[in-house]
């Protein structure tokens, strides 16, 4: 993977699995601090203890077709090679919180890059769950809710072509603010 | 600067092609690997370029849509389509140029890009 927006998709991707109606992504920017954190919290099916302690083990995966997944531990060691680290907190039948942590200004950080594309890819493939972009940088909050978002299309379905597009202008430019 | 009022307006104008959409039957499917392995070869791009390919055509009877892992890792960005009545044609590494030119000749043309398909990968 070369951007963070990538793994948050692939993590993102195994909370849609997981069964989850809303899904929670928070980018905070903490420069101040030189920390930047990305959290994915669902409240899907959740992980038994004995599933949470694998969960970074590339040879553990609750899939049938191989005895390998690599979601979680790729973005495990994108944190780590950055002076961060990955954090995963889990309850059966609650959901799962995923937090990884990076060094904001270490050089093998990887660039965040395309988020919008990424919000895209999760809200046109999973019309039905609900998806919270939350980005953070100093005291400004950027935020994207397909809750306001459906309320406002009603009976127009989100993945509409048209609305796809707005939808990606929508979070490039509240992005852009936010660094403004 | 964009506002969530501005979807109200994309609701109004888009309502009576929605109708047309959800009544359709037979469309084709494209389908994107989105798996751990397709995220990381650059399926995401892939998937967008189709996306917004399709849209520009304003091709309504095409569904385009992700699925997990397919099994053929080393192969991914994956691109499957499915025409009613007709194989499924599997397309390997892909890239969102070979995207774009898979909907033009495949999908519009009906005229699948056979040097792009899996048979072809190994050869």
């Amino acid at each position: 993977m070369k951007e963070l927006s990538l793994h948050i998709l692939d993590i993102a991707n195994n909370s849609v699995a997981a069964g989850a109606s809303l899904v929670e992504i928070t980018v905070d920017e903490d420069i101040e601090n030189n920390r930047l954190s990305i959290t994915v919290k669902d409240n899907g099916t959740g992980m038994s203890p004995e599933a949470l302690s694998g969960v970074t083990d590339p040879f553990s995966t609750s899939r049938k077709t191989r005895e390998v997944g690599l979601g979680v531990p790729l973005f495990a060691n994108a944190a780590r090679q950055s002076g961060g680290g990955i954090d995963i907190s889990s309850q059966l039948g609650e959901g799962t919180v995923v937090t990884a942590w990076f060094m904001h200004n270490h050089i093998d950080r990887q660039p965040l890059g395309d988020i919008a594309s990424t919000f895209v890819a999760l809200v046109t493939e999973s019309a039905n769950i609900d998806f919270i972009y939350r980005h953070i940088l100093y005291d400004k909050i950027f935020e994207a809710d397909t809750r306001e978002i459906k309320d406002k299309l009603k009976q127009v379905p989100i993945n509409t072509p048209e609305v796809v597009l707005w939808l990606k202008d929508f979070i490039i430019e509240g992005i852009n603010t936010l660094r403004r | 600067m964009k506002s969530l009022a501005e979807l109200e307006a994309i609701r109004d104008k888009t309502l009576s092609e929605i109708n047309m959409r959800t009544d359709r039957q037979g469309g084709i499917r494209i389908v994107v690997g989105m798996a751990t392995c397709g995220i990381a070869a650059g399926a995401r791009p892939v998937l967008g370029a189709i996306i917004e390919e399709v849209s520009k055509r304003e091709l309504k009877d095409v569904i385009v849509s992700q699925t997990g892992c397919i099994g053929v890792c080393r192969l991914e960005p994956i691109v499957e389509v499915y025409r009613p009545g007709e194989e499924k044609v599997t397309y390997v590494m892909m890239t969102p140029q070979k995207a774009v030119e898979m909907v033009t000749e495949h999908i519009v043309n009906n005229k699948p890009i056979k040097k792009y398909t899996i048979g072809e990968a190994d050869k």
